[in-house]
């Protein structure tokens, strides 16, 4: 016989285990798919690594894939640690882009419109992400809905401004003007996408991970959702530690959105996330909320992103091959997540 | 506007409304079901997507569209079941795994569809529903033509109101369902099965969220796009908000929000006004956002929403 029992703590190994098996468990799940689709696995597989890894070029475009996905992962991370649950990073991306693009299309010198563009940004997502952390410390609203739904406001108001008043006159399409060619975020390795926002995505993760490991506010984050009450009682306003965790979290959304302006897009279209938002909550659970673990989960998800298109030509896998993986490997890490909790303990037959 | 009320009262903007609100109405329906039995169901987008995909697939296989209606019921209540088996059985957090689902669901509704249909530049269509006139009844002036001369599965879901309050208020079934919302403990003590009674309203809500997407690919567009759910999923969750968890006001508050879009689309048409048409898609989140605040107070969401429940912990 087998049992569950509950577990008090968890071994470190479990950190970089755990991800791993929830990987392993969705490639392995969506080999399924790519066999009904008449292809071989091993060989869509390789493919994909390949390309996303293969060569210097197929690396420099992982990263710049993975960049929104860390600042979304940072955020979602950030938030999910005071249990303040931010479900609306795309939407704090979605406005993060569009304050940042505002910005980047008024005519000064380059590094001072790339300073007001992250700063911009990153004011506009922290905004939006105070709405959610204002109604649940004010009227207690459930922040699971109300940022979810303001998602959709977000994303309408986008679509009002760049179909509307907003609109590009040089273009047929519903985009935005494009920022200043001095605003465009410098490009490190001549000859790719890898621009200066991968490194700064890249920084901010380490950075975070300071900050909620070892300043007051991280602290007072980490004691606001391992135990409220607790937190209530040693003297931490934990309002005011909601409301600072959502400016953080909404902060790094905004981030995201900024890099794809400044670094990618160089101005706003209606699709200009593919979803990165949800992504950095798979990217968050992946990296069991640890801001370092963010960095390796998003180049993950990156690199399936960027290897399943080439796998689509080598192979004709359709490329959405790669949305069923990171849906896949969600669930699959938040099963794994059981084991963190519970531990199978053989018991006697006769007990 | 007089230009207005005059498009207002007529009989075809009369049928887009009802036409509009059929999909919201069962996708309502189907998360306030699961949502009452203590469940969020964030997966409702990916699930509509993929029952419409599979709905579509199955009609335009088969040649059957009711068979299509039967395989997005299926594939509904299947991914329910998918969503029941993480946060009910394995009691995962439910909203990580709504997320979970949608993104699993959309991405392999888009994937088998790229793998059936291929890539083309139009997409493939099917001959849809058509309306079924009812004798007598769509006789009657305005009306009649509007509401009475409808698809089928438009009837199916103004019968579906009555009924879904009707089983939740006068049933067995609808007290357990009620009772493990919002005291779980309690239900428990008094010999109702938490687990099972809570698989079987997120299932019930699963194959609804599935007749929503069979309404969007086989009555209401007669073709699978990418964007052919475009949001109504989290529309959805919004009106089960607004309409208190209560079928009478959600069905109603899919009916009104299906008013606004449909007077968006004719502003749009007609070139009337000069709002743009995204204030209008924006109203139904911002009204949910606004009406949380309020109700709020009144703590009219089920108690055990969003909390697993695990029989041996206190």
């Amino acid at each position: 016989m087998f049992r569950l029992e509950a577990r008090t703590s968890t071994p470190a190994w479990f950190n970089l285990a755990l991800p791993l098996l929830a990987i392993a468990v969705a490639l392995v799940l969506c080999s399924g798919l790519i066999a009904i689709a008449g292809a071989g696995v091993i060989e869509a597989y390789s493919v994909m690594l390949s390309a996303s890894l293969g060569d210097s070029y197929a690396i420099t475009e992982t990263l710049v894939r993975a960049a929104p996905m860390i600042f979304t992962g940072l955020a979602v991370a950030t938030a999910f640690r005071a249990k303040f649950w931010n479900i609306g990073a795309e939407g704090q991306l979605l406005a993060g882009a569009v304050a940042s693009c505002a910005v980047g299309a008024i005519p000064m010198p380059g590094y001072l419109a790339m300073l007001l563009m992250a700063l911009v940004g990153a004011a506009a997502g922290a905004i939006v992400a105070l709405v959610p952390a204002t109604l649940r410390v004010k009227f207690k609203v459930d922040d699971v809905v109300s940022s979810l739904l303001l998602n959709s406001v977000i994303y309408y108001a986008l679509m009002a401004l760049i179909e509307g008043p907003w609109k590009d006159t040089f273009s047929g399409y519903p985009i935005s003007p494009p920022i200043e060619d001095s605003a465009n975020f410098p490009v490190l390795i001549e000859g790719t996408r890898l621009h200066i926002g991968v490194v700064v995505a890249l920084i901010a993760a380490p950075l975070i991970w300071f900050l909620i490991a070892r300043t007051t506010l991280g602290f007072r984050i980490r004691v606001t959702g391992e135990n409220p009450e607790a937190a209530r009682y040693g003297g931490i306003n934990v309002q005011r530690v909601l409301l600072s965790t959502a400016l953080l979290s909404g902060a790094l959304a905004g981030l995201a959105g900024v890099g794809e302006v400044g670094g990618v897009h160089f101005q706003v279209m209606s699709d200009i996330s593919p979803g990165y938002g949800y992504s950095g909550i798979v990217v968050a659970m992946l990296a069991r909320l640890n801001p370092l673990g963010v960095v390796p989960a998003a180049l993950f998800l990156a690199a399936v992103m960027t290897g399943a298109e080439a796998m689509s030509r080598a192979t004709g896998v359709p490329a959405f091959l790669s949305d069923v993986i990171q849906g896949t490997a969600l669930l699959a890490m938040l099963v794994a997540l059981l084991f963190t909790a519970y531990r199978v303990r053989r018991v006697g037959a006769s007990a | 506007m007089s230009a207005v009320f005059e498009q207002i009262f007529q009989v075809g903007f009369l049928a887009a409304i009802i036409r509009i609100a059929t999909p919201l109405a069962f996708a309502t329906l189907g998360e306030m079901f699961s949502e009452r039995a203590g469940v969020l169901n964030l997966g409702i987008e990916g699930i509509m997507l993929l029952s419409a995909m599979a709905g579509f697939t199955a009609a335009s296989l088969s040649g059957s569209l009711w068979l299509g209606v039967l395989v997005a019921v299926l594939v509904g209540a299947l991914m329910g079941a998918l969503h029941a088996l993480f946060t009910v059985a394995l009691g995962l957090s439910q909203h990580v795994c709504g997320i979970g689902v949608t993104l699993f669901c959309s991405g392999l509704a888009y994937f088998l569809y790229r793998l059936i249909f291929g890539q083309q530049s139009v997409p493939p269509s099917i001959k849809g529903f058509q309306p079924v006139p009812i004798p007598l009844l769509s006789d009657i002036p305005i009306l009649g033509p509007a509401v009475f001369n409808q698809f089928t599965l438009v009837y199916l879901a103004i019968i579906a109101i009555p009924l879904a309050a009707f089983v939740l208020y006068r049933t067995p079934w609808g007290l357990s369902v009620r009772m493990v919302g919002e005291n779980p403990r309690a239900a428990d003590s008094a010999g109702v099965s938490v687990i099972a009674t809570r698989f079987q309203a997120v299932i019930l809500g699963g194959a609804l969220m599935g007749l929503a997407g069979a309404f969007l690919t086989m009555a209401q567009f007669n073709a699978f796009t990418f964007g052919v759910v475009s949001g109504r999923g989290w529309v959805a969750i919004a009106l089960v908000v607004f309409g208190r968890w209560d079928p009478w006001r959600s069905a109603g508050a899919a009916l009104l929000f299906a008013f606004v879009d449909a007077l968006q689309l004719r502003m749009q048409a007609s070139g009337l006004g000069h709002i743009p048409y995204e204030a209008f898609l924006m109203l139904p989140f911002i009204f949910t956002i606004v009406a949380m605040a309020f109700m709020s107070r009144n703590a009219v969401a089920p108690s055990a929403l969003l909390k697993p429940f695990r029989r041996e912990e206190r």
